[in-house]
């Protein structure tokens, strides 16, 4: 690997940037990398900002259209921030065959928002996984890293109107 | 580290655990954890804590999976004189009942009488909770939590990649060297040559497990006849098959057997470094690896001199990020090196051109597994294992409308009537048995009228499915044919890389000709059209996923045509009436 001169570190002084310089620097900044580079920035920052994504083109000399490319390639990136609450409805086959399909379809419907998606204040959103793995406890959702296993449409509703609610509460003593 | 340091560590180990009275084992794996292991093995610790017994009276272990998933948290007490107990569900309380029933109180005795327990004393006390030990110990029932070990669920298994899994803690290199492990590795060392070893590895007929079942031993000679002072081995643990977690279970629950297999992989083929490319959506067996990597560096099992002998091996991690399609090796290499994971044309194989253009050497996680028993028992013993061309045992997920689910291994050639009504207790509800689906998104649906049939990969190819990675998910009759083949659909639309045409666009086509038989606005020409389009797309798909991407289609068209018909015929039965 030539030395090239290294970008200088992000302006904006956040501190969850210099994670990511951390694995760069772990993988001498090369090229390759940049799959663990990006994993570093999903976990870090929970989404891939265009400006993220940009920083990271940058300091690995890397076209951001490959970047981007491969950023887009992967199902575990994600370009906008997730909801307050999360829950995650399993789509593996074990938890299909045992309803999961009916599960995510009355979430969505319930919050009006679609498999994927976010409501617009921001509070909850539904995502898909392929199989969480933990197939003897179908159907699985996991709802803010909880997991609940053979679970019911009813019941996750439920649990979900009832943190969601809390959340919004919260919101309302702040401002009022 | 040198052979005899190795054996040393391991009498210690060995030693150090027979001073136990008893040890209890906690399953901590992924499906444990999700039914609440992890407050268990609180209760454990902290119950045994509070016996004040003994020191060696009783250790609590953190072990991996037992295989019963759908009775987790499981908890096996082994004592040295008597036969194991298993227990399923086991919550706090129950595992509080266990310790109260197994582990002998000890020290001075309570100043609260388990009477007089009230909410005013905090849960944490201690005294409190050696009185509700003690009170622990007068209840009954804990009968009811145990789990025979004589069940078929049991017994119809044969252990051979998951042999230590569920009796070792995963985090200690020590418990798997006395276990036997890295034994095999320091006898490749020793005594064989590299041709030596891939001769062996090629006699004992093993066969790729991650689905299409090429010959391991093949692959490895055809990589050591590569010129070249830089090789490459990958070991495949991007699992993408939804409803499949062998080898995730392999990767967390004795990950030094799967890092002894490829350094013994890479001393047959004459690798220098290798990678683990493992699914980002398991964090845990991602840990452990890297935690085996680093115990195996420490000890000189990794690294410049691979025990003292001067062979030179080291290994990392790379982190996949989600993509079915990396399963297939040219997609692999591709994603190692940071770029988008799609496959390219072979040949060249990658046993001449693979990661940055090396020779480089991939096998599934559970191929490797094997590797270690057959150096230490003998190309003949694995053999001796199974049917004809499919040798010695495959690991499989057994998931959906089961009594028993969980992680099964059982030898090649056992037919699904044994697996489905003695391993997997029959189908609860009442219902009835429709189908077997194996090989995932790649593979088909096995009706009730081939149940007797071997489980190898010929015959599993001959019923229009295949072996798969090891996804067995079994259904009953509430599923509807075309619905199941819809959701598999849905699933290669959304992986299909887009490089090539018949996938790309093949899979959407399928898709929406689905949708519309579903949605009863097909024709019966509709049926002979996905017919036409499934054989188009099987037959010019660039790679392994578009090529068996219409398998769940065919199949269910092949063996449950009548549920697509009576769909058609409903459709036009209505377009008529209206």
């Amino acid at each position: 690997m030539t030395a090239k001169k290294q970008a200088p570190p992000h302006p904006s002084g956040d501190e969850r940037y210099k994670a990511i310089d951390r694995t760069m620097k772990r993988f001498k900044y090369q090229k390759d990398a940049l799959l663990e580079v990006l994993n570093a920035a999903q976990e870090t920052f929970g989404y891939l900002s265009e400006e993220l994504l940009f920083y990271i083109s940058q300091q690995l000399h890397v076209p951001f259209a490959r970047v981007y490319g491969v950023a887009t390639f992967y199902h575990m990136f994600t370009f906008e921030p997730l909801g307050e609450h999360n829950c995650i409805v399993c789509a593996g086959t074990a938890c299909y065959v045992k309803g999961a399909d009916y599960i995510a379809r009355y979430l969505a419907d319930a919050f009006d928002i679609e498999p994927g998606g976010t409501t617009p204040d921001g509070l909850f959103s539904l995502t898909m996984a392929r199989c969480l793995g933990s197939c003897g406890l179908a159907p699985v959702v996991v709802l803010d890293g909880e997991v609940r296993g053979k679970e019911t449409a009813e019941g996750i509703t439920a649990r979900v109107r009832e943190v969601v609610a809390a959340s919004r509460e919260h919101l309302q003593e702040e401002a009022g | 580290m040198n052979n005899e340091l190795l054996l040393q560590l391991a009498q210690e180990e060995r030693d150090r655990q027979a001073q136990y009275q008893r040890r209890i084992f906690c399953c901590t794996s992924t499906a444990c954890l999700s039914a609440g292991a992890g407050v268990t093995h609180q209760a454990l610790e902290q119950g045994v804590a509070a016996c004040r017994c003994d020191e060696h009276e009783a250790e609590v272990v953190k072990t991996g999976c037992m295989g019963l998933c759908s009775r987790g948290p499981l908890v096996r007490v082994e004592t040295q004189d008597t036969e194991p107990v298993l227990y399923g569900d086991v919550t706090a309380e129950v595992a509080q009942q266990i310790v109260a029933q197994h582990v002998p109180l000890q020290g001075q005795d309570d100043e609260i009488d388990p009477d007089d327990l009230d909410d005013d004393v905090s849960p944490h006390d201690f005294l409190h909770f050696r009185a509700s030990l003690r009170q622990a110990r007068q209840k009954k029932g804990l009968d009811r939590y145990i789990i025979p070990l004589d069940l078929p669920f049991f017994t119809k298994q044969v252990k051979v990649v998951l042999n230590e899994t569920g009796h070792i803690d995963p985090e200690s290199l020590e418990d798997y060297l006395a276990h036997g492990g890295y034994e095999a590795l320091a006898k490749v060392l020793d005594e064989m040559t590299p041709q030596i070893v891939c001769e062996e590895i090629l006699e004992s007929r093993l066969r790729g497990r991650g689905g299409a079942g090429f010959p391991t031993g093949l692959k490895w000679k055809l990589t050591l006849q590569e010129e070249g002072p830089e090789k490459f081995v990958i070991v495949n643990g991007d699992e993408g098959d939804p409803g499949a977690y062998m080898d995730r279970t392999v990767m967390e629950d004795d990950p030094h057997r799967v890092l002894e297999g490829m350094i013994i992989c890479a001393y047959a083929v004459g690798a220098t470094y290798g990678y683990f490319y493992i699914r980002g959506e398991y964090p845990i067996a991602i840990q452990r690896i890297q935690r085996a990597i680093r115990a195996a560096r420490r000890r000189g099992i990794l690294g410049k001199s691979v025990l003292g002998t001067g062979f030179s091996f080291n290994a990392d991690v790379r982190i996949g990020a989600g993509a079915f399609v990396c399963g297939e090796e040219t997609a692999l290499i591709h994603s190692v090196e940071g770029q988008r994971g799609m496959p390219r044309i072979r040949p060249p194989y990658p046993s001449a051109y693979g990661l940055w253009g090396k020779p480089t050497v991939i096998n599934n996680v559970e191929t490797m597994g094997n590797v270690p028993s057959i150096i230490t028992r003998g190309a003949n013993w694995f053999d001796s294992i199974g049917t004809e061309k499919s040798k010695g045992t495959k690991v499989f997920a057994l998931a959906g409308q089961l009594r028993n689910t969980g992680l099964i291994e059982v030898p090649m050639g056992i037919t699904l009537r044994e697996i489905v009504y003695e391993i997997g207790g029959g189908i609860p509800n009442e219902r009835d048995f429709k189908a077997a689906q194996t090989g995932g998104p790649s593979g088909g649906c096995i009706p009730a009228d081939y149940l007797d049939a071997p489980v190898d990969y010929e015959s599993l190819k001959a019923l229009g499915s295949i072996m798969g990675s090891g996804g067995l998910v079994i259904i009953d009759d509430t599923t509807l044919m075309p619905d199941f083949a819809r959701f598999f659909m849905d699933f290669c639309v959304d992986e299909s890389c887009g490089k090539c045409m018949p996938c790309r666009v093949g899979t959407v086509q399928i898709r929406t000709l689905l949708d519309q038989i579903i949605a009863g606005e097909g024709t019966p020409d509709d049926l002979a059209r996905l017919e036409k389009l499934c054989k188009l797309v099987q037959k010019t798909s660039l790679c392994g996923l578009g090529q068996s991407a219409p398998n769940p289609v065919v199949s269910t068209l092949n063996y449950f045509r009548h549920e697509y018909e009576e769909l058609v015929q409903a459709g036009e039965v209505a377009e008529a009436g209206a």
